[in-house]
């Protein structure tokens, strides 16, 4: 039963890791309809530029609380910065080609960032400063759960709460909205859509930095390639929930989490990957409009 | 009046709770040009999209008549089976091959009548190289049935927009159809479009094809059209010759309103 | 010229693009050692090379408006009339037979020119070519952004590798043996997605091709997992062991021979009524289908004859290096041979052989920057999609030639 609870509790750690940076996708796509392929390698870039400021801070003597605020900050400054400037770059040119070429840019982009970063820095995998300090009321349940886990789970929490209430309440929300039902008709109504774009590539990008910031800290390391694997599972997350819904990104998310961690708790850990891609394969196949979405009709 | 070929029966196709389509009855006769009308948003495409296969109708049955066949029901056949059984179509909004020449794009058309494939194309057999000449051929002289001969090696998209709409039918006659469902052939078009159109519409049904056509423009469809069947929110609400549905008080209401 | 309003904006551009690569590309830190390395050099560069491209960038537009504006009939570069050079010199036979009848002969005599090493490489680059064609059927001609192919190289690869470690199979059986086993991959593969749309399309393929790799890594008893298989033998020559230079001689030949087979069946099936169903496929599904043109079989022949290829060049690399493991395999494969076909472009038998070359070889001969070469083909993708989308060797449909038939009619 603890290893039970155990697996269930990592499971949702890493499900809502998978979900912050799986709204990223699901926001991207109901706007523009763009698997934006680079996503992953912006939250990779959000766990670099954590670790380097962190590192950088605690090399200076700077105190634990500022370092953690000041990490975080900076991973989500820079990463919606490459969010922001990615879009404006090999995206928006691409607004009105034919569907594949965006994706190709994409990927192409996805490339650049991973080849990027290990030029600038390094292959090798780096270890990332322990932010998290170890809770004293934790202890006793210290075989099931430890502080990472539920530091992860309450700030996650936190961060969907917020884009719930900025996408219902506040004007950019309903600007987003709108634009992902009808793009020519919200520009006729004054939208300026350029903007909303870039505004969801700016909070996507944050989200993921925020995850890359958490994970990372929580793992303890870090390497360029990073991105690949999480963003490919992210995005498993994004069609699972139902791609273009914000609460099936989450719902996608922790479904993925657990799935895993079950999963590789019972069955085998050779084969982590391969779950994550065969539901991916799955789910695209036998039911590519997800758990939450809707199918779309064919018009002719 | 030839004898039936299409009969359709009880035709039916709801999108969740919308009945988009209605319980409608439907027949062709050989050589004849039937229209069908309705305001917009009646389910006229909707019922086209249903006869081409493009939609699985939820109820209904669509059921084909060749002389010396036997009757074969068409429900559930996928797009390019019905074309291979003989009914070709053309799109409301046009959807031509733009990257393809205009030869090209007719040519596609006779891709159900030929039948060379990998082997084929590497080798150039003798057969294969005729059965090519065949398809260039015929799809020439189709080119010059609907006057775009000297645009052949244009590509599809540099076409006038009435140029385009010809092309479109050129390509749905080169698969050898008996039946010709025209989606709003002359939208878009000008006066002098309009009339080349019918004129061409004429030439096709004497050379002993049948048509279903979907338009808008009433005075084309006066004019040509041995039957018109009208639609309405999904349902059949008149048939007749073009005097009878003028007359008739649901046609009007549909129309003008109270 | 350019304007001072449009220098301040370059240099705005290049202040943003400091700023963005401040973290990654100023500090170094050395975690173990506690160190910071402070490069700010490299800022310099990055906000000197931002400004001058952006200026070139600008310039380049407005040259382009300023073109677009004047004569029409203006010669230009690299073009003979309306038409670019490359296109007229494919389209009369008096040039181009010659021109291939020289590229011929310089490619067979190319091993009597140059050492071994560079025949080596250049056998790699070939392979590249063939590969690069394959996808070029199925992303070029159908339309269907395939990520995964390199699985199909890994399944000819395998193949051999296998059935040579259990059966001790021979180089000539593989090589037909690894083609079918990647096109029947193709066809198992195929039939489940290629009803999906265009990007979920490729997700899938990607996914697909990162499950091969993985079990293949994984699954120790069957395929000797990362360690991979060595002692694969070279193609033998009549039954005789060649030394090894005359090896990759052979094999040189051999990839050569493939190749001018290649082109030759791809130039043929774009021309076909085959070729033609998947570029009408590639254009407007829906319309294809209209046409009588069965979706699903015309997709799968493209997606098995793209798999035949690529199973192809795997049992032939297979039997060059006499070495694989899964590691050759990964997506970045892939992303080089989408590249290759993206640069050249798409559905452009010249455009994908000359993507080939540039790509593959240029990287060997300019040392300096072998390690910049994925950044580079991840930027390629990038550029070509935003300013060149057609390839540098854009593909041109057929023409044909009529007299006005005089019976009108049917004729």
């Amino acid at each position: 039963m603890e290893y039970f609870i155990e697996l269930f509790l990592s499971g949702l750690t890493r499900g809502s890791i998978y979900a912050l940076i799986a709204l990223g996708y699901t926001m991207v796509y109901g706007i523009i309809g763009l698997i934006n392929f680079a996503h992953g390698d912006i939250y990779m870039i959000g766990a670099f530029t954590s670790f380097i400021v962190a590192t950088v801070l605690s090399i200076y003597g700077f105190p634990m609380l500022s370092i953690i605020v000041l990490a975080g900050l900076a991973a989500a400054v820079w990463a919606s910065a490459y969010g922001y400037t990615i879009e404006k770059l090999a995206y928006r040119p691409l607004r009105h080609a034919p569907r594949l070429s965006p994706l190709i840019s994409a990927i192409g982009m996805s490339i650049f960032l991973q080849n990027y970063v290990l030029l600038a820095q390094t292959s090798d995998f780096l270890p990332f400063p322990e932010l998290i300090p170890e809770f004293d009321f934790i202890e006793p349940y210290a075989h099931v759960v430890g502080s990472a886990e539920i530091v992860i789970l309450i700030t996650t929490a936190l961060a969907m709460i917020l884009l719930t209430l900025v996408i219902k309440f506040t004007r950019m929300g309903k600007a987003m909205r709108a634009t992902s039902q009808d793009r020519m008709m919200a520009m006729l109504t004054g939208i300026n859509v350029d903007r909303v774009i870039s505004t969801t590539f700016i909070i996507g990008s944050t989200l993921a930095a925020l995850g890359g910031l958490l994970i990372a800290s929580h793992i303890g390391q870090i390497n360029f390639y990073i991105g690949f694997i999480a963003g490919i599972k992210a995005f498993t997350a994004a069609v699972l929930g139902g791609i273009g819904s914000i609460p099936g990104a989450v719902l996608g998310g922790f479904v993925l989490g657990l799935t895993e961690s079950f999963a590789t708790g019972y069955v085998s850990s050779d084969y982590e990957d391969v779950f994550a891609f065969s539901l991916l394969v799955l789910i695209l196949i036998f039911k590519p409009s997800g758990i939450l979405g809707r199918a779309e009709i064919q018009k002719v | 009046m030839g004898e039936q070929i299409l009969n359709v029966t009880g035709l039916s196709m709801h999108f969740g709770g919308i009945h988009a389509v209605d319980q409608v009855d439907l027949d062709i006769n050989q050589g004849e040009i039937v229209a069908l009308i309705g305001p917009n948003g009646a389910g006229k495409t909707t019922f086209f999209n249903c006869l081409t296969g493009i939609y699985n109708p939820t109820f209904g049955d669509i059921t084909l008549h060749r002389s010396g066949k036997k009757p074969a029901r068409l429900n559930g056949l996928k797009p390019n089976q019905v074309t291979t059984k003989g009914m070709a179509r053309t799109f409301q909004n046009i959807r031509l091959f733009h990257n393809m020449t205009v030869l090209e794009n007719v040519m596609i058309g006779r891709h159900c009548r030929t039948s060379s494939f990998i082997a084929g194309a590497i080798f150039r057999t003798k057969h294969n190289r005729r059965e090519e000449n065949e398809i260039i051929e015929k799809s020439y002289s189709i080119l010059e049935k609907v006057g775009l001969e000297k645009y052949v090696n244009d590509h599809a998209s540099n076409l006038s927009y009435g140029a385009q709409r010809r092309l479109e039918i050129a390509r749905a006659l080169a698969t050898d159809p008996f039946l010709l469902l025209l989606d709003e052939p002359a939208a878009g078009m000008n006066p002098q479009e309009t009339k080349q159109l019918d004129e061409l519409i004429c030439r096709i049904r004497d050379d002993g094809l049948a048509i279903l056509l979907i338009e808008h423009d009433m005075k084309l469809v006066m004019s040509i059209s041995d039957r018109i069947f009208v639609m309405d929110y999904g349902k059949k609400i008149a048939q007749g010759t073009p005097l009878e549905v003028r007359e008739n008080p649901a046609v009007i209401k549909a129309y003008l309103g109270e | 010229m350019i304007s001072l309003e449009e220098f301040k904006r370059s240099f705005k551009v290049a202040l943003w693009f400091m700023f963005l690569t401040f973290p990654l590309l100023v500090i170094k830190v050395n975690p173990i050692e506690r160190t910071v390395l402070w490069k700010w050099e490299n800022m310099a560069f990055v906000g000197i090379g931002a400004f001058i491209l952006s200026v070139l960038i600008r310039a380049f537009f407005i040259q382009k408006e300023r073109s677009r504006n004047s004569s029409k009939n203006k010669r230009r570069f690299g073009y003979i009339g309306d038409e670019p050079l490359v296109q007229f010199i494919l389209r009369e036979p008096k040039y181009l037979y010659p021109l291939s009848g020289g590229v011929l002969i310089f490619a067979l005599l190319f091993p009597a020119l140059f050492d071994t090493y560079q025949t080596n490489i250049m056998t790699t680059a070939l392979m590249y070519v063939v590969l690069g064609l394959g996808l070029n059927i199925v992303v070029g001609l159908a339309g269907l952004l395939d990520l995964g192919y390199v699985a199909f190289y890994l399944v000819g690869a395998y193949s051999y590798a296998l059935l040579n470690y259990h059966f001790d199979i021979g180089f000539w059986m593989a090589l037909p043996i690894g083609a079918m086993l990647a096109a029947l991959f193709g066809i198992v593969l195929g039939f489940p997605v290629l009803r999906l749309r265009g990007d979920y399309l490729a997700i899938v393929t990607l996914g697909f091709g990162e499950i091969i790799r993985l079990v293949m890594e994984n699954w120790n008893a069957f395929s000797h997992g990362p360690s991979g298989i060595s002692n694969i033998p070279r193609p033998g020559f009549f039954g005789m062991d060649l030394s090894l230079d005359s090896a990759i001689l052979y094999i040189y030949y051999l990839v050569v021979a493939l190749v001018i087979i290649t082109i030759f069946v791809v130039n043929r099936l774009q021309d076909s009524r085959l070729g033609r169903a998947w570029i009408a496929l590639r254009e407007d599904e829906i319309a294809c289908q209209a046409m009588g043109i069965d979706k699903t079989k015309t997709k799968l022949t493209a997606f098995a004859l793209g798999a035949t290829w690529a199973g192809l060049v795997g049992v032939i690399f297979a039997a060059k290096t006499t070495f694989i493991n899964p590691a050759s395999f990964t997506f970045l494969e892939s992303a080089i041979i989408l590249s290759i076909v993206v640069l050249g472009g798409m559905g452009s038998i010249l455009g994908v052989i000359f993507g080939a070359l540039v790509l593959i070889l240029l990287p060997e001969y300019l040392r300096v920057f072998s390690e910049y070469r994925m950044l580079a083909f991840g930027g390629i993708l990038v550029v070509m999609m935003v300013f060149r989308p057609q390839g540098l060797i854009a593909n041109v449909r057929r023409t044909y030639q009529f007299k006005k038939s005089t019976k009108g009619g049917d004729s």
